[in-house]
């Protein structure tokens, strides 16, 4: 027995932040002090306050350690670990209230969070099976096998409302009943890691955090659609969910909990990984498995839908990551347990993978319902620096932006689509009033294009010319008249694709032109980018009351744009400026602006 | 200027060809066999010249097509070899929304270089990644397996003086 617990935080935001080298340290430190018998290290998963990384939790005390450096470990050792006085100085602020320590769950980012899918994330060592099931891990694949029948399991998933967390958001049970229904000498059931979306991450923190949930889920899914045989498709990106992954399932064969005759039950499960090599169409459920047999990952018409004619042409099941991770739950406690969270189409929670200009950047979840509002104001404790929210940006590349007078929304699949915007996969992008929306929805085009896989016209050709027209738009060259054909080119693409990937190609755009016309308006017109990004339209002065002639800018300039001597006010010759922008970063007076 | 990118002659050792041969002798059975082994042909060589491709074409019993068509499709593959230390900046959206394209810009003026290109010297490749997931830290760059994060265009030239030295 162990008198305390150090949690240190091994996902991939802290590991960055150098979680790693801190572990070492720690583990030197105390057993220099003598208290190894006494203190033991668990490198867990992700807690979600990936900004103030590296983390670290001392239990039973529950004090939160942030931003720790290899240099405080010896201070913490010696204080917290050997005469119990916790270092406040370096505890998140906000656990720290006047005199009394706080409890991590009553500060603002965690008060509100109800984890389910996240619930063993920076709790279990994610490297060793024990720590799982010491948290009932593999008691609900215990009852599947031996108490429940597969159609009981399906009916189940069917009450609980569990919708696909990857993007679409169709009802999980109806998709496994439609797999079960069809018979055939081998089914497979697959599981979508390719985390694609630019700013989620909530999968990799959960293979990262808890992968044995994944197995055990994909072992129930083939219990339950009668399939022996699971393939993960997971990001060759993400090195450390690799590992772990394939760490948990040599423990899982090693105790028998994938193979042969799991639990004596008679049922065979084993799975495997592929490893994907970058391209973001193969979330798409039919690329994926073209690219699971080793082909270029193009998608495929539907019908037949996967459930009937899937991977090497089986009856195939794929879900992500997040929606397994929700499955033991309801097993163990009950369809209703689960429908009880949420909305009335939506059950359950959502994790939120929260960036951009907010403050707690990280991995949050929360009931399905909870307001845009409380998750970027009470959650993320708002934007940073004085200013101004404009846009939240939900979906990745197939959703859109969502304005400041819809903050009060209540996210849910059905609301979001009705304004406009997708769940996606749950990434949440918080923008401020510096950022341009028209250069938004051009970098996000600029994505698609990119990742058009070629196959059909609509896509390839469509969303190139939609790029085109969005960037005579933010050099200032588009007539009114661009702006009309671009809307039309978006209704086209939407209606004329093969796949998802470019019938949401144009929701960014759409969407930017629904809320944020007028900045279309003013880069067309006005020949200006109010939020002053656009580089071709931006011009840069020098405010001659402020500046004091210091020569600094004159010397920066790579150029030679700014002309002044000693003393006397400069001027910008703006025919040739680069538009780099050094001279403002350099400016101690702030003399230099750009409109 | 930037070398040229399809004029670095292959230089495969015999060592290399014997690895090559039994990854596609462990993997040739397996369902799907195509992309594993190309994975690891890439983690053996570098990257994945006509000549490897044809290796493994003969190797796995598929046509050269097939293997070029899918080296070509996805983005980790890569048909020229790459610098000695290889930079990827993360163009994600998250990082993207905090300055990414700046961080960019500011290395291809740096190292002279466009995306997808070496440094005539070998020493550093650049290109542009889809969200490494590390949001939370964004703007992030990777050199090798090195993390950079919270990056401002300022930090780029002390990170790149680290591998000069």
């Amino acid at each position: 027995m162990y008198r305390s617990h150090v949690l240190v935080c091994g996902g991939t935001g802290c590991t960055s932040s150098g979680s790693e080298q801190l572990v070492s340290v720690l583990e030197q430190e105390i057993a220099k002090q003598g208290l190894s018998e006494e203190v033991k290290v668990v490198k867990t998963g992700c807690f979600g306050l990936c900004a103030l990384g590296p983390i670290m939790i001392v239990y039973p005390e529950g004090s939160f350690y942030s931003m720790v450096k290899p240099e405080d470990i010896p201070e913490i050792v010696s204080e917290h670990l050997l005469k119990g006085r916790i270092v406040k100085r370096l505890l998140y602020s906000e656990t720290v209230a006047d005199d009394s320590v706080k409890s991590l769950n009553e500060t603002d980012f965690y008060k509100k969070q109800q984890r389910v899918a996240l619930r063993n994330c920076g709790v279990i060592n994610p490297e060793n099976i024990d720590e799982y099931i010491g948290f009932d891990g593999y008691q609900a694949l215990g009852k599947v096998l031996t108490e429940m029948t597969p159609d009981q399991v399906i009916q189940t998933i069917k009450d609980s409302g569990l919708r696909g967390r990857g993007g679409g958001g169709f009802p999980t049970g109806l998709k496994w009943s439609f797999a079960a229904a069809n018979d055939a000498d081998q089914k497979y059931v697959c599981c979508n890691a390719d985390e694609g979306d630019p700013g989620a991450f909530m999968d990799r923190s959960i293979l990262e955090g808890d992968p044995h949930v994944l197995i055990e889920a994909m072992t129930i899914a083939g219990y339950a659609i009668g399939a022996s045989q699971g393939y993960v498709y997971i990001r060759a990106e993400y090195p450390i969910a690799v590992k772990r992954l394939q760490i948990a399932i040599d423990q899982a064969r090693e105790y028998g909990l994938l193979g042969k005759n799991i639990f004596d039950s008679g049922f065979d499960f084993d799975m495997e990984l592929r490893l994907g090599a970058g391209a973001f169409v193969c979330g798409e459920e039919t690329a994926l498995m073209t690219s699971i047999e080793g082909h270029r990952g193009e998608p495929r018409p539907r019908p037949p839908f996967p459930a009937v004619k899937g991977l090497f042409g089986k009856p195939t099941v794929l879900n992500n990551v997040e929606t397994y991770a929700n499955v033991p739950r309801i097993i163990l406690n009950g369809a209703e347990w689960f429908a009880s969270m949420g909305t009335e189409k939506s059950k359950g929670t959502k994790v939120f993978a929260l960036g951009g200009k907010i403050h707690n950047t990280g991995l949050v979840e929360v009931p399905m319902g909870t307001t845009l509002r409380e998750i970027i104001e009470e959650i993320g404790g708002g934007i940073p620096n004085g200013k101004k929210f404009k846009a939240a940006q939900t979906g990745g590349p197939s959703g859109g932006c969502i304005p400041a007078n819809l903050i009060d929304t209540e996210i849910d699949y059905d609301n979001l689509i009705a304004i406009g915007s997708m769940m996606g996969s749950g990434g949440l992008i918080v923008m401020d009033e510096d950022t341009c929306m028209v250069d938004i929805a051009k970098f996000f085009l600029e994505f698609t294009v990119d990742e058009s896989c070629g196959k059909c016209t609509p896509c390839r050709v469509g969303t190139k010319r939609m790029y085109e027209m969005l960037d005579k738009i933010t050099k200032g060259n588009a007539t009114m008249e661009d702006l009309d054909k671009l809307e039309e080119l978006c209704y086209f693409v939407k209606a004329n694709s093969l796949c998802g990937l470019g019938q949401t190609a144009p929701n960014p755009v759409l969407s930017t032109l629904k809320y944020f016309r007028h900045e279309y308006e003013a880069h067309i017109k006005d020949k200006t980018c109010p939020a002053g990004v656009c580089k071709g339209l931006v011009r840069y002065s020098i405010d001659a009351d402020k500046c004091k002639g210091c020569t600094l800018c004159a010397r920066v300039c790579p150029v030679g744009a700014i002309e002044g001597t000693v003393k006397n006010p400069h001027v910008i010759h703006t025919e040739k400026c680069i538009k780099c922008g050094a001279c403002m970063e350099k400016c101690r007076f702030d003399a230099i602006s750009k409109k | 200027m930037a070398e040229k990118k399809g004029t670095v002659p292959f230089s495969g050792t015999p060592e290399q060809e014997a690895q090559l041969m039994q990854v596609i002798a462990q993997h040739k059975e397996d369902k799907g066999a195509l992309m594993p082994v190309m994975q690891k042909a890439q983690d053996i060589y570098g990257y994945l010249p006509i000549e490897v491709q044809t290796m493994i074409a003969k190797g796995l019993g598929v046509s050269l097509e097939e293997v070029y068509g899918v080296a070509t499709f996805y983005s980790q593959f890569s048909l020229y070899p790459k610098g000695q230390y290889k930079i990827s900046v993360c163009l994600g959206t998250a990082c993207y929304v905090k300055g990414a394209g700046d961080v960019f810009d500011r290395l291809v003026q740096k190292l002279g270089i466009k995306s997808g290109e070496c440094t005539p010297d070998g020493k550093f490749s650049l290109e542009a990644c889809r969200c490494i997931g590390a949001c939370g830290l964004a703007p992030v760059m990777t050199v090798n397996d090195d993390v950079y994060g919270k990056l401002t265009v300022d930090d780029i030239d002390e990170i790149l003086g680290k591998y000069n030295a």
